[in-house]
């Protein structure tokens, strides 16, 4: 038995890693590898962990991954150990180092900073070709390679704070977010803050850091990419350069999301934190303000402020002012989605596990079926916090229209108007962690503190 | 042209073919849309692509040459011919079973080891052909062979792969592409290299696509197969030919690359002759912009009238003589780098060899020769004027070619131009720039899916030959013209649906009068398929004359009329009916009694051909004959008897 751990032979069980381990190989490791048909000269790589264990993968020197059955082969050997990146590669001398790109030659713009905090995500990455494996960049030296363009505008501070699927994110990972930017706005030597995200959850974030980050002097703006970095044909770069742009012109102050305003490279949509939404699983334009305009256009370096933005309060930066700085969250608050076949049992049981709010998203203007409003009654009685959204995403709830919505008020559910029900969700955890009882808690809940709600809803979408 | 007089029976030409075929699947590969041109693009956007950085902080020469000349990528999509997938705003769908079959099976027709577990690849191209920066390919097979008469001919590899976006056009600035043909199902085969001339390459490449049409499952059509070749010559390197869409051109650029390159072979002999060393090159760069300003060149000015325009000057040493040095007619370094310098986009590159010329006078040359501090009775130098950022990159271009061509032959890619040449159209890719596929899962090969599959591998050639004359009734060269053809499903389609209508006879419209009335330069592309069976569908029910086909044909071809429809009217053919038939045919016997009282039964020759002048198309020429025949022999025969009687 060879020294070989799980590690070195990702994604192999059973058999095919029994077989590499008797050979001593891992994944890396150029072999060679008969079967009854032919010989196979190539590098070992990595399995899919969802793969099947009768087959190892091997790199032939075209390039191209095949599989190869382990039932079939006759002998198996490493030709050569896995090199590391430095050594034991040939670099042939018509590879071009991007550095010789000339046109971006130009001396670094150093005169502004920008905080870069890398939470997940991958707004720069690296491809091992001769592995096939795609890592994330977050060297400062990395992502100027990746986007040599932005050296003409800033010196970018990259720092790899957390690396996490978006899905993976907590309401601790949001205080711990928020605790690292505050550390940077405070000291006063950044234009900008930018944090790349996974897209998943994106704007949960964003509209908790509108929440815990008030008051900001300068913009904290949230960046993702909808096709991952290692593609030629990847959103990040230019969603980057737009927040970047942002960063350094806008006049504005508060938490935004910049993604792609359409599916073309070349209007980047500034979104405020908690307007928005993503709405698509993979379109480059996924994200949408709801209820009204993306506040923002930037286009290479010209920012177009959406017409709209003067019925909003909007902070104007100032440098000189303080944070106020709130980065607690509360996480018993539950989402709960109102559908035909709903069983107010639910309700019930939400109460008894401990949960201190419940967001409804109700039907149209805010309503739930008249079977579950006794269970509702029972919540509102015992101390809990019922909030109403609408389903609907887009408009207001307006529960004085129709009978069930003035019953549910009489009961005393908490219209949230336009809130979007992520927003609402995140902004109760905030709320309640934020305030000693539950009336302070609804009143901040009713305050319209980062344009969670939309006073008036323009015509325009 | 001259070139073609060189002697090319002592070069030992190694030629690698590679054929892309288009699938005929119902779907494309990625994705669930029809692969069909539907011409009406409603929706457009903008992309740029950017190199990927590999671990190595390098990047595949390919690319990095195509994000140089930085163009904005703005692409058509149609309504119904493709979705968010080909917009690379959605993941791959599975891979498409058919095409993936079909795969299988020509890899087992062509005695290939197919691989136990399929993965999908991601090929970098950025040059916007394909929306996501990369081509997904599988490699299905290896290590096969094709028996072509008496030549055994390895099969390197077989790849089902999606085809790249159809450019519409490329101003320099922006590239434009529809996004119809992106995804399509290709399999691509390429063959071992094999030591041969170019005519033998041709009938290679004829049976290879002759297998692909007999699996039936493949499209046919131009543009449906595309050819690229690997061309060496001993002692040089493999230089790649692009997009040589018929065989008939494939002799012709096989021919003009083994000039090309022996040709550059001779130049790296003259300049190894006279002790250069490369690592000086690029030595002396200069903007000599100052010194072109007061040039009264066109070419000059028009360069500097661009935004952003210098001129730069490189020094290059010991070349004097050899940029324009032609070993061969139409081939020299000045000519191979002009070419390579206008895929960036510049026009503007001069070489020392060629000036005082151009509009540049002798007085700007020496100001050049100063600033470059260069020997000009042994060192020469290259000018190259444009926008600065593209300069800047073509400068370091042009040094690596003048290196390159201490060595002879640079491997690079060529694309094939409509005269049977070729010219530089980027650097040869790295085997470097492929990486897995993440978003598709890899596919395992069922043994016993192969097993079911091996009874559809296509026949060899000649049993389908066979076969066809022996159901058909045809002659073996129609048999084999009509299945070399386009239309050969459409012939089966029409043969086995109007029985009352002779194979040969819709055989030999489809190939020989179609391709007859296209060598008179008529245009075939306004005969669709629905054309084809309108014409025969009214011939099977008799309401159309055989003998009209051809004229309809014609009338459509030369565009004077849309539909068969309209073709009939204007030729002013209608079915005559049996009445009018024998009007005209007794009218015809009344005017002519004369010759027909003197050469009897022997004037119906004469009488046919007067008949068909005026009835063709109106009736079917056999049943004109026969009524003819039937008249002709009752006139004669009461003629007899009268003459008889007054006896």
């Amino acid at each position: 038995m060879s020294s070989a751990t799980k590690d070195e032979l990702p994604g192999y069980k059973e058999k095919s890693q029994k077989l590499l381990r008797e050979h001593d190989i891992v994944v890396g490791d150029t072999v060679s590898v008969k079967t009854d048909e032919k010989e196979f000269n190539g590098l070992l790589m990595p399995r899919y962990e969802s793969s099947d264990n009768n087959h190892i993968v091997i790199k032939l020197e075209n390039g191209y991954n095949v599989g190869i059955r382990t039932s079939k082969i006759r002998a198996i050997k490493r030709a050569e150990k896995h090199a590391s990146h430095n050594e034991g590669y040939e670099q042939s001398d018509d590879r071009i180092n991007i550095n010789s790109l000339k046109q971006y030659n130009n001396t670094r713009n150093s005169d502004f900073k920008i905080a870069l905090l890398g939470t997940g995500g991958t707004i720069a990455s690296k491809i091992d070709y001769r592995t096939g494996g795609v890592s994330a960049a977050l060297s400062a030296s990395d992502i100027y390679n990746s986007v040599p363009e932005l050296k003409n505008y800033a010196l970018i501070e990259p720092e790899a704070f957390l690396n996490e699927a978006s899905e993976n994110l907590k309401p601790s990972d949001w205080t711990a977010i928020a605790h690292r930017i505050n550390d940077k706005v405070s000291s006063k030597q950044y234009k900008g803050i930018i944090v790349s995200h996974g897209t998943d959850t994106m704007h949960y974030t964003s509209a908790a850091l509108s929440f815990a980050l008030q008051n900001l002097p300068i913009p904290v703006i949230l960046v993702g990419a909808q096709r991952s970095s290692d593609r030629p044909s990847s959103d990040a770069a230019l969603n980057l350069l737009g927040a970047v742009v942002f960063a350094l012109k806008a006049s504005i102050s508060g938490v935004f999301v910049c993604m792609h305003a359409d599916p073309s490279d070349d209007a980047i949509a500034c979104h405020l934190g908690t307007r928005v939404r993503k709405n698509h699983t993979s379109r480059r334009d996924a994200f949408e303000s709801i209820d009204f305009p993306p506040i923002m256009i930037v286009r290479g370096e010209i920012l177009e402020m959406n017409i709209q933005a003067s019925r909003l309060s909007l902070k104007k930066r100032d440098e000189n002012e303080n944070i106020v700085f709130k980065p607690d969250f509360d996480k018993r608050v539950l989402l709960l989605k109102y559908y035909p076949a709903f069983d107010p049992a639910l309700i019930d049981y939400a109460v008894a596990m401990g949960y201190r709010a419940i967001v409804l998203e109700g039907t149209g203007l805010g309503h739930v079926g008249r079977e579950s409003l006794p269970a509702i009654r029972r919540a509102v009685e015992s101390g809990i916090l019922v909030f109403m959204t609408s389903q609907c995403i887009w408009g207001r709830t307006r529960m004085t229209v129709y009978e069930t919505g003035r019953d549910l008020l009489d009961i005393g559910v908490i219209p949230l108007s336009d809130m979007l029900p992520e927003t609402a969700t995140v902004k109760a955890m905030w709320a309640l962690a934020n305030s000693d009882n539950t009336k302070t808690a609804v009143k901040l809940m009713k305050q319209n503190l980062a344009n969670e709600v939309s006073m008036s809803i323009p015509l325009q979408r | 042209m001259k070139s073609l007089s060189v002697d090319l029976t002592d070069i030992k030409l190694t030629v690698g073919i590679e054929i892309h075929q288009q699938l005929a699947s119902k779907s494309k590969l990625f994705c669930d849309c029809k692969p069909k041109d539907s011409g009406k693009n409603s929706i457009s956007f903008f992309r740029k692509m950017r190199p990927t950085q590999s671990e190595m902080g390098t990047y595949d020469p390919a690319v990095v040459f195509e994000f140089g000349k930085m163009r904005t990528i703005k692409y058509y999509s149609s309504d119904t011919s493709s979705c968010l997938v080909e917009a690379d705003e959605e993941p791959p769908h599975e891979v498409d079973e058919f095409s993936l079959e079909t795969a299988l099976i020509i890899s087992l027709a062509l005695n290939s080891i197919i691989c136990d577990e399929l993965h999908t690849m991601r090929k970098i191209v950025i040059d916007g052909s394909n929306t996501s920066g990369f081509q997904r390919t599988i490699l299905i097979a290896t290590d096969g062979y094709l028996d072509v008469n008496e030549r055994r001919v390895g099969v390197q590899s077989i790849c089902l792969e999606e085809d790249a976006a159809k450019l519409i056009s490329d101003n320099g600035m922006v590239r434009e592409y529809g996004l119809d043909r992106l995804g399509v199902a290709l399999i691509e085969i390429a063959l071992k290299p094999v030591t041969c001339t170019p005519e033998e390459i041709v009938t290679i490449a004829l049976s290879l696509g002759r297998l692909l049409r007999a699996s039936k499952r493949v499209a046919r059509g131009l543009g449906s197969i595309r050819q690229d070749v690997n061309v060496s010559i001993e002692g040089g390197s493999v230089v790649e030919v692009k997009g040589i869409q018929r065989l008939e051109d494939l002799v012709k650029v096989i021919r003009y690359e083994m000039i090309r390159q022996h040709g550059l072979l001779r130049i790296a002999q003259m300049i190894k002759s006279r002790k250069t060393d490369p690592y000086y090159f690029g030595e002396s760069i200069e903007d000599i912009t100052g010194i072109m300003a007061k040039s009264t060149s066109n070419v000059v000015s028009k360069v500097l009238e661009g935004m952003n325009a210098i001129f730069k000057a490189i020094k290059v040493e010991g070349f004097k003589g050899m940029i324009g040095y032609e070993p061969y007619p139409g081939i020299r370094l000045g000519k191979q780098i002009s070419e390579m310098v206008r895929f960036y986009g510049l026009s503007g590159v001069f070489h020392s060899d060629e000036l005082p010329g151009y509009g540049i006078n002798d007085e700007e040359v020496q100001a050049i020769i100063k600033k470059l501090r260069m020997n000009s009775e042994e060192d020469a130098f290259v000018v190259v004027g444009g926008p600065k950022d593209k300069v800047d990159f073509a400068v370091d271009s042009i040094i690596h070619r003048f290196k390159m061509a201490m060595a002879g032959v640079p491997p690079e890619t060529r694309a094939a131009t409509l005269d049977g040449k070729t010219v530089y159209s980027r650097p040869k890719p790295g085997a470097s720039r492929m990486y897995p596929e993440t978003d598709i899962p890899s596919i395992p090969v069922n043994r016993i899916q192969l097993a079911k599959l091996t009874g559809q591998v296509p026949k060899p050639m000649d049993q389908i030959i066979s076969s066809l004359v022996d159901r058909y009734g045809l002659n073996r060269k129609l048999a084999e013209q009509i299945f070399d053809s386009e239309y050969f499903n459409l012939f089966e389609e029409i043969v086995t649906s109007m029985k009352k209508i002779r194979p040969t006879f819709i055989a030999s419209k489809l190939t020989e009068d179609l391709l007859n009335l296209e060598r008179r330069g008529l245009d075939r592309s306004t005969i669709s398929d629905n054309i084809i069976v309108d014409i025969f569908c009214r011939i099977d029910q008799g309401v159309l004359a055989k003998e009209s086909v051809t004229l309809i044909f014609e009338k459509l071809m030369k565009r004077e009329a849309k539909s068969v429809e309209e073709a009939i009217s204007v030729l002013g053919i209608t079915t005559a009916s049996d009445l009018e038939l024998d009007n005209a045919i007794d009218f015809i016997l009344k005017e002519n009694l004369p010759t027909i009282y003197e050469k009897g039964f022997g004037s119906i020759g004469t009488l046919m051909g007067k008949c068909m002048a005026k009835l063709r198309g109106k009736a079917d020429g056999k049943k004109i004959n026969s009524i003819l025949k039937a008249k002709l022999e009752l006139l004669l025969e009461s003629h007899i008897a009268k003459t008889d009687s007054d006896i």
